[in-house]
């Protein structure tokens, strides 16, 4: 039989050598207070119930799994099945975890919410989120995403949130989750952090996880129902990882399934603009971004580098401390997906199942387009669809000439 | 026997020759002045004019070595940084600068502040040593709390540098006590709860964050974060050991021609407000 996997971090909020606590003293008095809340509302049968309330009432939870029949057919080999959680209510995973820091934010009695947003979906949800609890939301966003992600910036202010520009660095996620630890640092008394992926300081790794993990929950219920066994594969797009390990984690321990997280190739590998950390091993080395140890990409001198990626949720230097691990664990295996193959899947899956995805989604979606065809029409892969496209129509509409 | 100045000076350690400037500045009768200042900034050249000018009003130095991510940093050092990143500032180059320093005759106890992903790029070992052998005599690294500090610590300590920790107004008393037993040469006591740079007044609970700390411990106590004008400095000097200003000091030597000239007179003036008590 093989090994489990620990499904937590050790006491010093490590996966293996990766994560950790690296952030300055003032935030480590409230990193401890997020621990104890944390542990304490996840033992707490009625935080728990309110969460999966919201999550069926609200969300719309459980999201469907579908067959891309057509596609599938297509492509002639493997069952394409789509998690679609781009069905979710606000159009993306990024919900799920948003609400379940949201309901915790409220319960530890802060009242101010401050989270960064890249693709503009984890502002969205968090703002949704806000709205919902009567929580005050102000979300950091780089100037570069809100020229890409424009319908996301409209929403957000339409919900009542404050959008706050950040033009240091590359005006891009990276830069907004700067922004938004020191506007956390500065205010940290009344004010929750809400993180938008499995990255930061523990607990915000394991924390974002759980609270995805109803993805790969219901997913394997749905699987079983639907195919009365488990998919060969599980895809997903990993950005700093949030959907990816959503999905993996029921899935931990059934060794027969395969996990496969693909990075944004960018312009490819060799162009050196891209954000695939796993890929490039030269430019991407252990080291610390924003309160975690994991692979980072830099310098020669440890200075973080620009990334680049068609999709904004892509676009970021470091990863999941937990997917490195699982990396090293060999449970994981990623690969990536370059911007003219996730637009080819974008304009595939819209034309063949009627199914507009987030570009990040379409990375996922291209490795599947990849993989359906090297395999036997009895097996199975299951893809994460993150989010819709919506937020995307004005990037694809420039490149596809529409 | 007699023993020559150089030779006693070759048996000090970092965080002796750190202690010896807060023991000099308290028989004064005044707190220990630690100006910041970024190497590599406004040029790699002028810094070190700069930073040599500063040293003669200044107990102790700290010496920002440049990251492209400085999360706890306010918009004045993020902006110095940058342009030192800009000017093509390396650690290698910072470690250079210091060397520099030391052979100019400069004997002012340096610490380098620098983020701890550079660090790790560099290698940590071998930061440690070619940080020693460069002159400097400690290191502060705000994105590594004590809990992560154990490498670094221990490798300080092979060379006799200190690592410098932080404690903040929100620190409760078991992690004031867990810092005190690690302090070497200082505790840097962040004023307020924010990120660096120029405020217009002080926190109104110092003097009690201060004090609670104290009872924790006797290594000498510096505040920084926010600190602006000699009348500030002055009141920090009442109530603890030593005094950093960082991003005050930026923008006295960014508005003048003669930079090396203003920053120091800017920061002859925090130390004249210092003496004042
Ligand atoms: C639809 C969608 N998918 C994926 C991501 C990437 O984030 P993660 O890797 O945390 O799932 C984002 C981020 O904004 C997103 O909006």
């Amino acid at each position: 039989m093989q090994e489990k996997l620990p499904t937590q971090p050790d006491a010093q909020g490590k996966f293996g050598p990766y994560g950790g606590q690296f952030v300055p003293e003032t935030l480590m008095p409230a990193l401890e207070e997020l621990l104890t809340a944390y542990q304490e509302a996840r033992a707490d049968a009625e935080f728990m119930g309110e969460f999966h309330r919201l999550l069926k009432d609200y969300v719309g939870r459980p999201s469907a799994l579908t067959h891309a029949k057509r596609l599938s057919e297509q492509l002639g080999g493997a069952q394409i099945y789509l998690k679609r959680e781009d069905l979710n209510h606000s159009g993306a995973h990024k919900i799920n975890n948003a609400l379940g820091q949201a309901l915790l934010a409220k319960r530890m009695g802060k009242k101010r919410i401050v989270a960064e947003t890249g693709a503009g979906q984890h502002g969205v949800g968090s703002a949704t989120a806000c709205a919902l609890l009567g929580l005050e939301c102000i979300v950091y966003m780089g100037t570069v995403d809100i020229a890409r992600q424009q319908p996301n910036v409209y929403r957000m202010k339409l919900l009542g949130a404050e959008v706050r520009p950040v033009s240091s660095g590359s005006k891009t996620l990276k830069d907004a989750i700067n922004e938004a630890i020191r506007d956390w640092v500065t205010n940290v008394d009344s004010t929750h952090y809400l993180l938008g992926s499995v990255l930061g300081p523990h607990p915000y790794p394991m924390m974002v996880r759980d609270f995805q993990s109803v993805i790969g929950a219901e997913a394997r219920e749905q699987m079983l129902a639907a195919c009365g066994r488990l998919p060969d594969s599980i895809i997903a797009c990993v950005g700093g990882g949030s959907n990816a390990m959503g999905i993996f984690h029921a899935f931990r321990d059934d060794h027969e399934v395969d996990f496969i997280g693909v990075e944004a190739g960018g312009e490819g590998i060799e162009s050196g603009k891209h954000a695939a950390r796993f890929a490039d091993l030269n430019i991407s080395r252990l080291g610390v971004l924003q309160g975690t140890k994991s692979f980072v990409m830099q310098t020669a001198d440890g200075q973080i580098m620009e990334t680049h990626s068609i999709s904004a949720g892509l676009d970021y230097p470091s990863v999941g401390p937990e997917h490195a691990w699982m990396r090293d664990q060999e449970r994981a295996g990623y690969t990536y997906a370059t911007d003219a193959e996730a637009l080819a899947a974008f304009q595939r899956l819209s034309e063949t199942e009627g199914i507009i995805p987030a570009l990040e989604s379409a990375h996922a979606v291209a490795e599947a387009i990849k993989l359906a065809p090297t395999m036997r029409p009895d097996q199975i892969l299951l893809v994460n669809l993150s989010g819709r496209g919506d937020k995307d129509l004005d990037t694809v509409i420039n490149q596809l000439a529409l | 026997m007699q023993r020559t100045d150089r030779e006693r000076k070759q048996e000090q350690t970092g965080v002796s020759r750190i202690s010896q400037a807060f023991e000099r500045a308290q028989k004064l009768r005044s707190a220990a002045l630690m100006p910041y200042f970024t190497l590599g900034y406004p040029t790699m050249e002028s810094s070190v004019e700069i930073i040599s000018a500063v040293a003669e009003e200044s107990d102790l130095l700290e010496l920002g070595v440049p990251f492209s991510d400085p999360l706890a940093d306010g918009p004045t050092i993020q902006r110095s940084t940058q342009q030192a990143l800009d000017n093509g500032t390396t650690v290698a180059g910072c470690l250079q600068m210091v060397a520099q320093l030391r052979r100019r005759g400069i004997d002012t106890p340096i610490l380098l502040m620098g983020y701890y992903n550079p660090v790790m790029a560099y290698g940590e070992e071998a930061y440690v040593r070619d940080a020693a052998a460069a002159g400097a005599d400690g290191f502060i690294i705000p994105d590594l709390p004590l809990e992560e500090a154990a490498e670094m610590e221990a490798l300080a300590d092979n060379y006799g540098l200190a690592l410098v920790y932080f404690l903040a107004p929100t620190s409760p008393e078991a992690r004031i006590a867990a810092v005190a037993r690690h302090a070497k040469g200082f505790i840097y006591l962040v004023s307020l709860t924010g990120v660096t740079g120029a405020r217009a007044a002080l926190h109104a609970d110092l003097g009690d964050f201060i004090s609670r700390v104290r009872r924790q411990t006797t290594v000498p106590l510096a505040v920084g974060f926010g600190i602006s004008t000699p009348e500030q400095a002055a009141a920090v000097g009442q109530l603890a050991d030593g005094v950093i200003v960082g991003s005050a000091v930026i923008n006295a030597a960014d508005a003048a021609e003669d930079k090396p000239a203003a920053a120091r007179q800017f920061v002859k003036s925090l130390q004249e407000g210092l003496n004042r008590r």
